[in-house]
C-alpha cells in the first residue's frame, strides 16, 4: 500500500516518515528550522512532546529506545550542543528500538546565533549520519535511519539544513510499518556505562562503525550521473542539486551517508575523472576526509565556508572564482511587534543605562534601535551566568547596572541552573534577573513549554510556576509584574532593586500579542472539556495566571 | 533547465507571502509538474522582508531561483520592489501592488491572492488547479472573498497584458 504523491517540506517529510516507521514517541525542543517536524508529527496523529531542552529530549528518547520502541528527537544545530553529553555515551550503548536524532543546521544563519556544522559531531561521537538533499530523501533517509539504528543498535543522526527543512518538494511515500511492542529486557553491560562496561562498549562502537562503513560502500544510498570525465563533482545534501544544475555536463557522485563515508566508492569515482571537486556547504568536512584518504580533492576559496551555497556560488567554486561576491540588497529587519511587552522592558533598561546580559528569543531584538539595550547574547541561558560574572568583577558603579534578561521558554530550557548559581555564589552587589513571561516560545513560532501549562498539542497539563520556583531556590525578593497595568513604573521597580545588594527576580507577565488570541481559544477548549468530564482532585490551571 | 518556470513572491512579514507561494506551488503540483518551493522562515515577529521562491517544470533541481532568473516577480509591498528587482530576468514580468488599487478589494488582506491571480494570467497552469489550491490553503470562510480577489487580479493582469514594459 503506497500513498499518493504529496508536496511536503523536508520537515513534514521527516514527520510523515516517522509516522510510517512506527515511532511511538517524538521528543524535542523548538528551534528553527526543525520546529515543524514534531508539530507535523502531532498533527498527523503521532505522539509528540516538547521537552524543557534538547538534553532532556534526547534522554527521554533514549529511554524509549531502551524500552524497545522507535523514537525521533528533533532540534536545531545548537540544540545538539546541549544534548551532546547524552549523545556521546548513548553511542556506546546497545539500543533496542530505533533512535533517530534530527539536527537541523542553519548555514547562513537565517535564524541562529552561529553556523556550526554538525557533521563534526558525527565523527566526534561516532554516530552514523545521513544527509538528505530534498523532501523525498528526507522521507527515505528517515526510514533508512530507523533500519540502520535497529540493525546496529546505535543512534543515527539525520543532518538537515534550513534549505532542506523549509523547501517543499514532491514526495512519494511508502507503505508504513508498525514498530516492535516495547518491553524491558535487562542488558546491564550494554546500558550501564561504568568504566568496566564502557571500555568494551567503546570497542563495540568502533566495530559497529566499521560494519556500517562496509554496508555504506556496498548498499548505501548514492547517485552517480555519467558525464564528462574532465570534471568530477562529489556533493552532499542540498549542494547535490545545486551542483547538478550548475554543471549539468560534469560527472556527479553524491551519497546519503556522510559518516562513515563510502571512501572506496569515492576512490573509484576519483580514478575515472581528471579533476575532483567537492561541493559541500559549511566546513570542508568531506573534502578533508578525502584528502586524508589520499584523494586529490580540490579545495575551495575560504569565502564559500560562510553562508549557504546556491547555483551561482557553485559555478564560482568550479571556476575558482575568489573575487568578492555581489552583496544582495538589504531587506527590512524584523522588529518587536507593536504592543509587545518586551518593548516596555527594553525602554526601561535603556532609560536606566543598564548593562544588559541578554539571551535568545524575540526579546533579542532589544539590541536594535530604538532600544539598543542589550550588551551580550551568546547562547540560551547564558544571560544569568554572564550577568553574574560581570557583577563579580566590575567596579561597583558598573556592577550595580548589570541586569540579566531571559525569556520564559529560555528560562526553563537552561536558566534554572543559572538561578541556582546566583543563590550559591551571590555577587557582592546582589543581582537582578528579569524573566519575560509571555506565555509562549514566541521566537520559533509560538510553541508551548513547561511554564505555559499546555502540552505540545495545546491541551492542558501541569504548569511550572516561576515565582514559586525562584522562592524555593531561596530568592526572597520575587516580584511578578502585570505588564498590562498602565499605572506601574517598571523603571522605578528596576531602579529600586539595582540600588540594593540583594538577589532579585522580576517576572514580567503579559501574553505575546500573536499568541494571546490562540491562548484564549486553548483555554476555552480546555474549560469545555473540563466541564464535560469533571476530574475529582484535578484543578484545571489557567495559563498566564 | 529552460523548461523550468521561476517565480519569486516578496513582501513584508504578515502580508501572506508564504500563503501565496504555498498556493502557487500547490497549483503547479496539482497540474502534474515537478515543483520546488523554498524560503527561509521561522521568526514570528512581523514586519521584516520576506520572499519565497517557486520553481516548476518537468524536472526541477535547485529549490532556489538563481539570481536574475525569475520569470515572474510578485511584490506585495511597494518598498520591497527595488530590493527584489535584481531577481527578475531582463524580460521577466513584474507584478507590483499598484496593479490593484487601494479601494479595489473587499478586504486588503487578500492582496496576496489578488496578485497571485495576476500571476496566474501569465503562467501555464489551468484555472481549476488555482482554485483547488486556494481552497486547500485557506479556511472555508475566506474562500469567497479570496476567489473574488483572485479573479480581480487575473482580470487586471489580462487588461494590462500586451504592453508590459518589463
Ligand atoms: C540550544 C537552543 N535551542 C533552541 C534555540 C532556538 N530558540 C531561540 S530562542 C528560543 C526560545 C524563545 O522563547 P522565549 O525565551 O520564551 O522568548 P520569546 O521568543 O517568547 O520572547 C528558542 C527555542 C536556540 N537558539 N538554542
Ligand atoms: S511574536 Fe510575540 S513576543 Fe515576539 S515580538 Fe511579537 S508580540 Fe513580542
Amino acid at each position: 500500500m503506497t500513498e499518493a504523491r504529496q508536496l511536503l517540506s523536508g520537515d513534514e517529510a521527516v514527520a510523515l516518515a516517522a509516522l510510517h516507521a512506527g515511532v511511538r514517541l517524538g521528543t524535542g525542543y523548538p528551534g528553527t528550522p526543525s520546529t515543524e517536524i514534531l508539530e507535523t508529527f502531532d498533527r498527523l496523529g503521532g505522539r509528540a512532546q516538547w521537552s524543557p531542552n534538547e538534553k532532556v529530549a534526547l534522554e527521554v528518547a533514549l529511554g524509549v529506545a531502551f524500552a524497545g520502541a522507535r523514537t525521533l528527537v528533533t532540534m536545531k544545530h545548537v540544540g545538539l550542543n546541549v544534548a551532546a553529553d547524552p549523545l556521546f555515551t548513548a553511542a556506546y550503548t546497545d539500543l533496542a528500538g530505533g533512535l533517530v536524532v534530527v539536527s537541523a543546521d542553519d548555514p547562513g544563519m537565517a535564524s541562529s546565533q552561529n553556523e556550526q556544522d554538525n557533521r563534526h559531531y558525527a565523527r566526534a561521537a561516532g554516530v552514523p549520519t545521513l544527509e538528505p538533499a530534498d523532501s523525498q530523501q528526507a522521507y527515505d533517509y528517515t526510514r533508512l535511519a530507523f533500519a540502520i539504528s535497529e540493525r546496529w543498535r546505535i543512534p543515527v543522526l539525520l543532518r538537515m539544513t534550513t534549505r532542506v527543512c523549509h523547501s517543499k518538494t514532491v514526495v512519494h511515500p511508502r507503505a508504513s510499518e508498525t514498530g516492535a511492542e516495547p518491553t524491558f529486557v535487562r542488558d546491564i553491560p550494554a546500558r550501564v556505562m561504568i568504566p568496566a562496561y564502557a571500555k568494551p562498549a567503546h570497542e563495540r562502537l568502533r566495530a559497529k562503525l566499521a560494519e556500517i562503513a562496509a554496508w555504506n560502500e556496498a548498499e548505501g544510498p548514492f547517485a552517480l550521473d555519467a558525464g564528462d570525465a574532465a570534471l568530477g563533482i562529489v556533493s552532499t545534501g542540498v549542494s547535490a542539486v545545486h551542483a547538478r544544475e550548475a554543471a549539468p555536463q560534469a560527472r556527479h557522485l553524491s551519497f546519503g551517508m556522510t559518516y562513515p563515508l563510502p571512501l572506496e566508492r569515492i576512490r573509484a569515482f576519483a580514478a575515472g575523472v581528471e579533476r575532483l571537486v567537492v561541493i559541500e556547504e559549511g566546513d570542508p568536512v568531506v573534502c578533508e576526509a578525502l584528502r586524508a584518504a589520499g584523494l586529490p580533492a580540490e579545495g575551495r576559496p575560504e569565502r564559500y565556508r560562510f553562508g549557504e551555497l546556491d547555483v551561482a556560488r557553485v559555478r564560482r567554486i568550479l571556476a575558482g572564482d575568489d573575487t568578492p561576491e555581489p552583496v544582495p540588497p538589504k531587506g527590512k529587519p524584523p522588529e518587536l511587534c507593536q504592543g509587545c511587552a518586551h518593548r516596555l522592558v527594553f525602554e526601561a533598561l535603556r532609560d536606566l543605562d543598564c548593562i544588559v546580559s541578554g539571551d535568545i528569543g524575540c526579546y533579542t531584538l532589544g539590541v536594535l534601535p530604538p532600544f539598543s539595550a542589550m550588551d551580550t547574547c551568546v547562547c540560551m541561558g547564558a544571560s544569568i551566568g554572564v550577568g553574574l560574572g560581570l557583577r563579580h568583577v566590575l567596579p561597583e558603579e558598573q556592577a550595580r547596572r548589570v541586569v540579566s534578561v531571559i525569556g520564559d521558554s529560555t528560562f526553563v530550557h537552561s536558566g534554572l541552573t543559572g538561578l541556582a548559581e546566583m543563590v550559591y555564589n551571590p555577587p557582592p552587589t546582589g543581582h537582578l534577573v528579569m524573566i519575560l513571561d509571555n506565555g509562549t516560545t514566541a521566537m520559533t513560532g509560538l510553541q508551548e513549554h513547561p511554564g505555559t501549562g499546555r502540552a505540545l498539542d495545546h491541551s492542558p497539563t501541569n504548569q511550572v510556576c516561576y515565582e514559586a520556583l525562584a522562592r524555593a531556590l531561596g530568592i526572597a525578593d520575587v516580584l511578578v509584574v502585570d505588564m498590562t497595568d498602565k499605572g506601574l513604573s517598571l523603571k522605578d521597580l528596576i531602579a529600586e532593586r539595582l540600588a540594593r545588594s540583594e538577589l532579585s527576580v522580576i517576572i514580567t507577565r503579559q501574553p505575546c500579542v500573536l499568541a494571546a488570541p490562540k491562548i484564549r481559544l486553548y483555554d476555552k477548549a480546555a474549560a469545555a472539556t473540563c466541564a464535560a468530564t469533571p476530574e475529582p482532585g484535578a484543578e484545571p490551571r489557567l495559563a498566564g495566571g | 533547465m529552460d523548461t523550468v518556470k521561476n517565480i519569486v513572491i516578496a513582501g513584508l512579514g504578515g502580508q501572506g507571502v508564504l500563503t501565496a507561494s504555498d498556493m502557487l506551488a500547490e497549483a503547479a503540483f496539482r497540474a502534474g509538474f515537478d515543483v520546488k518551493k523554498s524560503e527561509l522562515h521561522g521568526m514570528s515577529q512581523r514586519g521584516g522582508s520576506v520572499s519565497s521562491d517557486v520553481r516548476y517544470g518537468a524536472c526541477v533541481l535547485s529549490p532556489m531561483v538563481p539570481e536574475a532568473q525569475a520569470d515572474v516577480l510578485v511584490v506585495l509591498e511597494a518598498t520591497q520592489v527595488e530590493i527584489n528587482r535584481p531577481r527578475l530576468r531582463p524580460d521577466g514580468v513584474l507584478i507590483g501592488p499598484e496593479l490593484i488599487g487601494p479601494e479595489a478589494l473587499a478586504n486588503r488582506k487578500s492582496l496576496n491572492v489578488a496578485l497571485l491571480g495576476a500571476a496566474s494570467a501569465v503562467l501555464d497552469i489551468p484555472e481549476e488547479h488555482w482554485l483547488a489550491a486556494l481552497h486547500a490553503n485557506l479556511a472555508e470562510r475566506l474562500h469567497k472573498v479570496n476567489e473574488q480577489a483572485f479573479a480581480q487580479g487575473r482580470a487586471a493582469a489580462r487588461a494590462r497584458a500586451g504592453g508590459q514594459p518589463h
